[in-house]
């Protein structure tokens, strides 16, 4: 196992070498100058702004100085967004609301998710199951920004429950972006569960369980959830990447100081920097979320656990 | 004898999209207390569906009793509740599965999917359904059982798993086990363990056994009566010997030639010709009749009542009618007749 972990970090390693050389050749094709009212100042004063930036050197110099920073974790310094400002410093000081409503969207919409996708596999072919299958449709087509603004128009500004936007009264803040949020994974862990409940219920050792004399909600909770809880890991990955997406969208609704906030603001104005942070950023944490999966895979799989990697 | 189990005019029917499949079209039989009644046909012919039933494992929306009941301590089980069946099952009817490789639970370890139905059923403590567990694992040859409690299905091998799954059967001494065909997924060394095996508990514990197979040679081993089935009926039963040496319907021909024997000089096998019955629109008469070289014209028509041999033995075939034609079962058949006293074939004593 310690070896597999240990294979799984290099090859992560090179993944994010592989990603932040894309990105940072990319923002140097892509248009537009993080540096503000570019065509007002004079060459002169371009060249010293440039050069304070380090944006004056040869590419090849560019790119090695900052893979070499990004080494020591440093993501280099914000030229116009928070003027200055280091990087690193600017994501970590805006982890905290992100985090917060992406993980009460995550618990909130896997969770209800789930017990969607348990009821309608067992009441399979039901109004029930219908409506559960219609909610997941929902979920998964309807865009996050949408459903954001809905939720913001009818239960903020009509109904008067909850804050408009900002963040500015603690937990009732992050109600209404954590719902939107939570629409993905939800939807995702309904339609999957349904599909593996089905299955596992189909199966030969339900039967069998059956035939020892277990009940109706013993079949289902003691024999059945496990068995189709276990796949479910894997499209925590897929889930992760809803939450991020979505997230980028929900805080700008919202307006929330968070990650994805400051991500599509840094893109407005071209903070390279931020821009690229950012994405090696979101990156890691994708990663290392794939990464957990395939451990918590193995450790919740008996099958898997005993013999070594996945086969 | 005491009958345990009279299954009486049994039908059964699937309601599917293509339309009603009657896997079960008036099946009679009896289970006596203490002995193995085998059941053998082709597949398709609903040896699975008629235990099933007995044990109401059939999926509720789309398997229908049509007719018939099937009795089991002064209850017909085709009336119980599931409630009510669940205290029958694993406690007084119990079942054993094709498949030992996907009969357990991958994800439980095989010390808590014993002490289940023990827990279920007795009002035992954990401890002591954990000990009862262990030394059930003992009783089936499982070698230091104690350490094996906490492992999972997959660290076990296929006959392993099918002992455990037997164990698992006889948890709680029921007084009937269902085998539906408990050795036709293992390779041959590990099918005669598992055969012995079950030979052996049967003496121990006194249980009656339904021992469903389509393999005959495996019958002439473990069973003291025959139920032969085909196309949703049964259509010949006996004893052993009665259908071994002395077969009367046309179909048990058929399943006896295509007997593999070891002293057969000439290892050809007969094939029964054709295909089974399709059960969604089974045919009039006697459902074998169209792959039948013995059928007489009113098999066509009418469906043969059973006509009885001994008093144990009987066959639903028009051959058995007064006035049917004498026909010659096939040469291998008459050998075998010819060794059965009572038979039209007996030669004398040359058991
Ligand atoms: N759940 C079901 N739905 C519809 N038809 C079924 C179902 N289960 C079994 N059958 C049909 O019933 C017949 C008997 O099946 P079965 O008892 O499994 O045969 P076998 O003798 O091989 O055990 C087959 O024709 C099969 O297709
Ligand atoms: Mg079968």
């Amino acid at each position: 196992m310690a070896r597999y972990i240990g294979k799984r970090l290099i090859y992560m390693l090179i993944t994010l070498a592989l990603i932040a050389t894309f990105t940072f050749f990319l923002m140097k094709i892509l248009p537009g100058s993080p540096i503000a009212s570019a065509d007002k100042l004079s060459p002169e004063q371009r060249a010293v702004v440039e050069a304070r930036y380090g944006l004056d050197k040869p590419l090849p110099v560019q790119y090695f100085d900052y893979m070499l920073g990004l080494a020591q974790g440093d993501l280099g310094i914000s030229i116009n967004q928070f003027k200055g400002a280091n990087v690193t410093d600017v994501i970590i000081s805006r982890m905290g609301p992100s985090a917060q409503i992406g993980f009460q969207g995550m618990v909130l919409g896997t969770v209800i998710g789930v017990l969607l996708g348990m009821i309608a596999a067992l009441r399979q072919n039901t109004w029930i199951d219908y409506s559960s299958t219609l909610v997941a449709i929902v979920g998964i087509s309807i865009p996050s920004f949408v459903f954001a603004s809905l939720l913001q128009y009818y239960f903020a500004l009509q109904l008067e429950w909850f804050p408009v936007a900002l963040w500015k009264d603690g937990f009732m803040s992050s109600v209404l972006p954590s719902i939107a949020l939570a629409m993905f994974p939800l939807a995702t862990a309904a339609r999957f569960i349904r599909t593996e409940m089905i299955e596992v219920l189909g199966s030969d050792y339900i039967t069998l369980a059956r035939a020892k004399g277990a009940s109706g909600s013993e079949i289902a909770f003691k024999h059945a959830f496990r068995n189709a809880l276990i796949p479910l890991i894997t499209v925590l990955g897929p889930m992760a990447v809803g939450i991020l997406t979505g997230s980028l969208v929900v805080e700008q609704i919202f307006a929330i100081p968070g990650i994805g906030e400051q991500f599509v603001k840094s893109i407005m104005v071209s903070d390279f920097s931020v821009i690229m942070g950012t994405t090696i950023f979101f990156s890691v944490f994708l990663i290392v979320v794939i990464l957990i999966v395939d451990i918590l895979y193995g450790i919740i799989d008996p099958r898997i656990r005993l013999s070594g990697g996945k086969s | 004898m005491e009958k345990i189990l009279q299954v009486k005019d049994l039908e059964l029917s699937f309601n599917t999209f293509a339309g009603e499949v009657k896997a079960i079209r008036g099946v009679n039989f009896d289970l006596y207390k203490g002995e193995t009644l085998a059941i053998v046909g082709e597949s398709g012919s609903g040896k699975s569906v008629t235990t099933k039933s007995i044990m109401r494992l059939l999926p509720e929306h789309s398997a229908e009793f049509k007719n018939g009941e099937i009795l089991f301590g002064g209850r017909d089980l085709t009336r119980l509740t599931d409630k009510e069946m669940q205290k029958i099952r694993g406690k007084e009817i119990a079942m054993i599965f094709q498949d030992p490789m996907t009969s357990l639970n991958p994800t439980m370890p095989i010390g808590r999917q014993l002490t289940e139905p023990l827990l279920k059923h007795q009002k035992i403590s954990k401890a002591e359904a954990k000990k009862v567990a262990i030394d059930l694992l003992r009783l089936v040859g499982m070698p230091k059982p104690e350490l094996r409690m906490k492992q999972y299905p997959h660290q076990f091998s296929g006959g392993q798993r099918q002992r455990i799954v037997i164990a698992i059967s006889l948890a709680c001494n029921p007084q009937i086990l269902i085998a539906d065909e408990p050795t036709t997924a293992l390779d041959v060394t590990i099918q005669a363990q598992i055969l012995e095996l079950m030979k052996d508990l049967q003496k121990k514990i006194d249980t009656s056994i339904i021992f469903i197979t389509h393999d005959l040679g495996v019958v002439a081993n473990v069973a003291d009566r025959v139920a032969v089935m085909y196309g949703g009926k049964i259509v010949e039963i006996g004893t052993v010997d009665e259908i071994f040496y002395n077969p009367q319907h046309p179909y048990t021909w058929g399943l006896l030639s295509s007997m593999p024997s070891l002293d057969a000089e000439d290892a050809k096998l007969y094939a029964i010709p054709g295909t089974p019955p399709d059960l969604l629109s089974p045919p009039k008469g006697d459902a074998f009749a169209l792959r039948s070289e013995y059928a007489l014209q009113i098999d066509m028509e009418q469906n043969p009542p059973f006509f009885k041999v001994s008093d144990s033995h009987y066959a639903a075939t028009w051959l058995l009618h007064p006035d049917a034609p004498r026909v010659e079962p096939p040469a291998t058949v008459i050998e075998r007749m010819k060794k059965f006293p009572g038979s039209r074939y007996y030669e004398g004593s040359r058991v």
